[in-house]
Formats: C-alpha cells, structure tokens, sequence
C-alpha cells in the first residue's frame, strides 16, 4: 500500500466554488491595497528609494531608544532603527552618504561616544538617487516583462484562453505578494523583486501541468462539458500539485528559519508566494479558463 | 534520447565525475603537489555579501573634465590671441564649457577665425553678437571631439583606478566600465573601505604653484584678490594642543608643473622625528622644468597642492636639479603610502562620484554562509526524508537524482567561475523543491498508469512518457523567469538567477535521464513485479 495524501478517485467541485474563490482574492487584494494606503504608499528600501542603511553589531544588551538618543543630535537624528537579531541593528535613513567621512561623523563617532568601541558595523549600503531610479525603472520593467514572455510560451504551447487564465493567476499572486509584504510593512527591495519573478515562474508551473491535463481529457472527450473537464484535471493533478507545493514549502519554510536575518523578507515573501501560486492554479487560473469561454460563447451567441 | 542503457550509464558517470573534478578545489584545502598540477584551480567563486568586501559604482563627471579643459583653452587662447596681435578683451570660460570673448575690433573675427582654425581646431564660434564696433562671440568644442574626449576620459579614468586599486593590494578585485560614464568596482575582503574609497576616489591632482609675497594676503582675504591669483588653505596642526587649523595662502593661479611630469613615488622616513614623507622624483622633462622653476624662483615659496589643499609652501633656497623633492605634511603612514600610490598612478582626469555602495564586513558574511549552508542542509533534508516517505525507494531514486543535481549546480559554479551569493544559496535550495517537482510528474503518473493495471515496466514507460513534455513546459516557464532577473537585476539577484538557470537546467538531467537509467537498470538486470512507490 502507498502513501497518498489525494486519494484516488476524488472528486471536488473546484469550479462551483469559483465565486467563493474570486470573493477571497478579491478581498485578499484589498487588505493589501488597504494596508499599502494605510502606510501611506509603499514601504520602499533604499534600492528603490535611495538611503542609506548602517548594520551594527553590539556585544552588549544594547536598545534600540539608547542608539537613537546617541544619535539624535547627527544628521541620522531621523532615521529608523529596527532590531536586526541578537543586539543587531538596522539603520536606516534616506540621506545617501556618498562620502565616507560624513559616515564617520555621523554613526562612528556618535556610537563610539555612547558605547565605547562595543559595537561593529557590519554592513553599509548606500544608494543614491541615479541608481535607485535605475533600480525602479528596471523592476517595473522586469516584471512586465516576466508576465508578457510567460503569455507568449503559453499562448504558443496552449491557446489564449488558456494563458489569459495563466497570466490573471500571476498578476494576481503578484498583487498578494506585495500586498503581504505590505501587511507585514516589510521594505520593499530588490530581493522582495526576485521572489516576486521567482513566483511568477513558480505559479505558473502549476497551472502548465493541470492546463496540460485539461487539454489531455479534451482529447480524449471532446463531447464533454467544460466545467466537468476542469474539475477532472485539477483533481486529477491535485495530488502531485500538492506534493510539489509541499516540498518547495519545506525548502522555503527552513530558509525562513535557519537563513539569518538578511534573508528572512526574501523568504517570508517566498512563502506567501508558495501558498498563493499553488491556490492560484487552483482557483483562478483553471476556473478562468471557463470564464473566458464562456465570454467567448455569449459572443458567439449575441451573433448568432 | 540514447536507446542503450551501456551508453546511458557511461553518461551518467562522465557527468558525475567531471562535476566531482571541479569540485575538488572547492572540498579539499591542501592538494599534494604532482597532483594539483592536473587539477583545476578554481574555487567556487564568493559573492561580495558572502565573504565580505566592497561593491561601489561611480559616475566620472566628464562634464567636470571638459570645463577643466576649457578653462585651460582659454589661458592658451589669450596667449595666441595676444601673439597673434588680434584685439580682444574679456576672455572667459563660462558655464557649460563654452569660452566668451570680447573682439574689438571690426576685423577681429577673420583673425580670430585664422587663429581658431590653425591652433584651435576643436573649437568653434557658436554665437557672435555685434557690440560697440566689435563682436561678442561664444566658443564652443565641437561635438565629435567633445564625445571622443569624454569617452578618453572615461578611459583614462577606469585604467588610473584600475592602477591604484592593483597598488592597494586587493586579492580579485573587478573593476569593469558600465554604460558610457560608470565604473563598477568590486573589492572583495577589503577592510578598510574608508581609506579604499579614499584611494579610489582622490581626483590626486598634485600641482606646484608660487606663493605671491608682492601683493598682502589679508587685503585678499577680504576679497580684493589680485588679478591672476587664487587663495587656496592648507591645514596646520599645532603641535602642542594637537587641534588642527586651516591656513590661507595667496597662490598665482598659474600651475608651473603637475602630477604628470612625476617618474614615481615613494614613502620614506624622515630621519630627524621619524615622520612618514612622500618623496617624489619627477620624469626627465619634468626634472628639467624643476631645475628651470627653481632656478628662476630662488628666494620666493613653491606651495605644493593636492586636489585645492596646500601640503607645504617651503621657500626655495637654491636652484634645484636632479628632479627630486619631497611632500611633507603630517601623514600617518596609511595616509603617506596611499599617496604615493594615488601619485605613482596619476591623477584622475574628471572628479568622480559615488552612486551606490554596498560594504559587507567578513564577519557578517561568514554567518551569512553558515545560516544559508544550514537551511539548505535542512531543507534539501526535508525534501529527501519526504520523498523516501512517500514513495519509498523511487523516492530514494528522485533523492540521488537530487543529490546529483545539488553537486551539479556547484561543479557549474565552479568551472565556470560564476559567484554564489546569498540569494544564490536561497536559489539552490528552490530548485531543490522544484526539481524533484519533475520526480513527483513522473511518480504519480506511474501510480495513475498501476492503478489502470499496467505492470511495472510498462507503467514506468509510459509515465516517463507522459510526464515528459509537462516536465519540459515547467522548466522553460521556470528559466524564462529566471532568465528575465539575470537581465534586470544586480549583484546578489544576478547571483540568484545563475543558480536558478543551472539547477533547472541540471534538473532536467538528473530527474529526467538519470532516474529512468536507474530504474531501467533495476528492471532490466532483475525481474521486478511490483514497483516500491
């Protein structure tokens, strides 16, 4: 006897829940688009929106209020700091020190002043405007580009309607991606783009598979309902859906854990994008397929 | 692909063993000496985040480098103006790198055209407006040479980093030009980046200038400065408070000699307080401008000045030949040595600007790679254990194939010498859930093909046959993906990408062709019933 998480033979009814499903993306969009407003627009990192950031390590219990006070009087008076790990901080600010020796002013001397030498910086990165309006123009035109080249392989391997459903799931796990990281206010930054392109090709991944099982019992019933074809095939495909979301998950989840710090935004995001591809498949990328049918079919009918 | 499973198996091996080979360089620290000779020698190559150092992009202001050049035009210009006795007045270099000029007479612009076109032939009228009989004209550079200049420039200015940074002694570092004015530099385990960016981005334009003693410093302090002079500050530390001041000199703007006419220079310990001193020893020209400067100056003070700022305005007590002179000036040693090489290597023709900075100090690059190493530990584990669990000993098939395709990544790292970063670790670890995606197609197709009451053999067949092309579809989308970061993205993302491409592409050849030898193998060679899945 095998294992099986899907028992054979099972038979949900994906595409009746269709409404409930587009009701739960539509609200899961709005909470990020609200949380977005609520913050007052996106929290972008210094990649997109220049800035600096200063990682500094203490060998002592150090707070976040005692560096802030020892650097009130500099010019990273009003920057943000954020616990980073174990008495490891995040300094953040929108002044872009290009120049060193304003770095030295402004954090070396003040901290040396506060905590002796207790401290190391371990990390500086500093953006400047030019570079940061690069980074942005280029994100934009990165994912743009990600969804047409995606819409194009799968137009030419399916048919449209089948890659119009394809490429509403990306935009959509797009939108619940950055709406999560949103949510969480996590910055934005060029790592939250990657996972962004990786989820894109991740999500759709899925939906090859079960739009290949689609078109497989077409052929083989060409006679039957749609609805009924679509049904079968994600079922049919639930279980290997599943398992792969399962071990990518796995994979992600001990990243989320064990990957420090630095990584942990790129992994938490990696996360949702995990979750929200594989519902995606399900839910909006092979129920839609029927909805663009079906619009076709009004058509042919409003002519008729 | 290959029908027999002799050829299939040979594959199999030829691909695991070169990826073993170049691995070992990566695995094992100390090779005994006959043997490395037919090893490769690389390691796997470190992103900066990794194993710490300093990633910096810089704009040379070319716009900088072309007014400096006008305004020395125009000094030239005034000359031959003069020598050609053609009447003008006002000549100046204003914004934009356009010189203006002020003829005087009606037949000034023929003999100003005659001079422009036998001494200037860079140089054109662009504007004239006629003024009290005379003509106010406007000289720019022509277009051509001004986009040939700021390319030289750029040039210049990439090989005179590339000079100082190979003088600092930094181990790899990649210093390659990016889009018209950019300049990326990469200086990995640098640890002092403060004095590294100082080093890199010191215009060091050393020029020596007479210090003007007719005319009183203080009336020009208060801004009647004398025609043809310039205040410049050096810093003075007091010795016995240790406070450092600034102090003005009234320098004549004209520059006798520069940094160019210098063979090299070199740090040396002065005897008497042991102080750090650069001395310099100027080229045979230059040493016989020296001679001529001296010789002619004897009694007044040369003031030595770096980038705007006096080091030292010593009087000179007699004519000096043999073209040698030192720059004192309260150096630390670090500071002395770096100029000595910021001289040795020239100066940079344009200012330059940095627009990014990313500096990883090598103990947060450390625990970056053991918590990255950690998690792909953990989760590759997680994925093997589940597989075994879950499809019993095909899971244990897809598991080498993973194995194999984890080896492989790395091997492709390292002959290939591209860089593994944090994201590239992360990356890794993905395609290890994604890749055994591939395993899972294939798995459970076999199970639908059992269920149907296939035997075994003919169930594996066909599910590799099926699964086949779904498998193909996947990858490609993955790659193409992966494919649109490695275009747009940078640095640790670029890093990202690289493994992402070779773990899917590796995939394919583990989870497609290395498992189905496997299992041809077994049920070729023993008459197996029933599939453990």
């Amino acid at each position: 006897m095998s294992m099986e998480l899907i028992k054979p033979g099972v038979n949900i009814d994906f595409v009746g829940k269709m409404k409930y499903a587009m009701i739960l993306s539509a609200v899961l969009i709005l909470i990020g688009i609200g949380a977005i407003i609520y913050h007052g627009g996106f929290n972008l990192g210094i990649d997109f929106a220049g800035g600096s950031i200063i990682q500094v390590k203490f060998s002592k219990n150090v707070s976040a209020d005692q560096i802030r006070t020892s650097l009130q009087s500099t010019k990273l008076g009003n920057s943000t700091i954020q616990q980073f790990g174990n008495n490891e901080f995040l300094i953040r600010t929108h002044e872009s020190f290009s120049d060193q020796k304003m770095l030295a002013a402004n954090v070396e001397q003040p901290l040396t002043a506060a905590f002796n030498k207790d401290y190391e910086i371990r990390r500086v990165e500093v953006v400047g405007a030019k570079v940061s309006a690069d980074f942005t123009r280029k994100a934009i035109i990165a994912v743009i580009f990600s969804w047409l080249a995606i819409l194009i392989y799968v137009t030419w391997r399916f048919e449209f309607r089948y890659a119009a459903g394809g490429i509403l799931a990306l935009v959509h796990d797009t939108l619940i991606v950055i709406g999560s990281v949103a949510v969480m206010n996590m910055e934005f930054t060029i790592n939250i783009l990657a996972v962004l392109i990786f989820v894109i090709g991740f999500s759709i991944n899925d939906t090859i598979v079960t739009l290949d099982r689609i078109r497989e019992i077409v052929k083989r019933n060409p006679k039957q309902k749609l609805g009924d074809i679509i049904n079968l095939a994600i079922n049919e495909t639930l279980s290997r859906t599943i398992l792969t979301s399962l071990t990518v998950f796995f994979t992600v989840l001990a990243l989320y854990i064990f990957g420090g710090p630095v990584i942990r935004d790129f992994a938490f995001a990696m996360l949702v994008g995990t979750v929200v591809g594989t519902y995606s498949t399900i839910y909006i990328a092979c129920t839609s397929v029927l909805l663009f049918d079906n619009l076709q079919l009004a058509k042919v009918k409003r002519r008729k | 692909m290959f029908k027999s499973l002799k050829i299939r198996l040979a594959v199999t091996a030829v691909v695991c063993l070169a990826a073993l080979y170049f691995l070992i360089p990566t695995f094992v620290s100390n090779i005994p000496s006959p043997l490395d000779q037919y090893l490769p020698k690389e390691k796997i190559h470190l992103g900066l985040d990794l194993q710490g150092g300093m990633h910096l992009l810089m704009e040379i202001d070319t716009d900088k480098a072309l007014e400096a050049m006008m305004e020395r035009t125009s000094n030239d210009l005034k000359e031959s103006l003069m020598e050609g006795k053609v009447h003008f007045r006002n000549v100046e270099k204003t914004q934009g790198a356009a010189i203006s000029l002020e003829l005087t007479d009606s037949a000034g612009k023929s003999a100003l055209e005659k001079v422009l076109k036998d001494q200037f032939p860079d140089l054109e009228i662009s504007s004239s407006t006629p003024r009290d009989g005379g003509q106010l004209v406007t000289l720019k550079i022509n277009n051509k040479r001004a986009v040939e200049l700021k390319k030289l420039t750029v040039e210049h200015s990439v090989e005179t980093i590339r000079n100082r940074v190979d003088q600092f002694g930094v181990a790899e570092p990649e210093i390659i030009q990016e889009g018209e004015n950019r300049i990326l530099i990469q200086l990995p385990g640098v640890k002092d980046p403060e004095r590294a960016k100082n080093l890199i981005g010191k215009t060091a334009l050393l020029e020596f200038k007479i210090v003007d003693e007719e005319n009183s410093l203080d009336e020009a302090l208060r801004g009647n400065i004398p025609e043809g002079d310039v205040i410049a500050y050096g810093t003075r530390e007091d010795k016995s408070s240790g406070q450092r001041g600034q102090v003005p000199y009234l320098l004549k703007n004209k520059t006798l000699l520069t940094g160019a006419s210098l063979e090299t220079a070199k740090v040396q310990i002065s005897d008497r307080f042991g102080e750090p001193h650069v001395s310099i020893k100027f080229n045979s020209q230059g040493a016989a401008d020296f001679d001529r400067i001296t010789n002619e100056n004897v009694r007044k003070r040369l003031a030595i000045v770096l980038d705007g700022v006096v080091h030292s305005a010593p009087v000179i007590q007699e004519r000096i030949s043999g073209g040698q002179a030192q720059i004192t000036g309260n150096f630390t040693m670090d500071e002395a040595r770096d100029l000595a090489i910021v001289l040795r290597a020239g100066a940079l023709p344009a200012p330059v600007n940095i627009l990014e900075e990313r500096t990883v100090g090598p103990s947060l690059g450390s625990d970056s790679i053991q918590q990255g190493i950690l998690a792909t530990i953990i989760g590759s584990l997680l994925v093997i254990l589940f597989m075994v669990v879950y499809y019993r000993l095909c899971g244990a098939v897809a598991d080498i194939a993973l194995v194999i395709n984890i080896i492989l990544i790395l091997a492709v790292l390292a002959a290939f010498r591209a860089t593994l970063t944090l994201p590239g670790i992360a990356g890794m670890l993905l395609t290890v859930g994604v890749a055994v995606d591939a395993n899972i197609l294939i798995f459970e197709r076999i199970r639908e093909e059992l269920r149907t009451g296939k035997t075994a053999r003919l169930a594996l067949d066909t599910g590799y046959d099926r699964a086949f092309i779904t498998i193909i579809d996947t990858h490609i989308t993955g790659i193409i993906s992966a494919l649109v970061l490695m275009f747009f993205g940078t640095g640790p993302i670029k890093g990202f990408a690289v493994t992402t491409i070779i773990g899917l592409i590796a995939s394919l050849f583990t989870a497609i062709f290395i498992t189905r030898v496997i299992f041809d193998y077994v049920t070729w060679n023993y008459n197996v019933k029933k599939l453990s899945i």
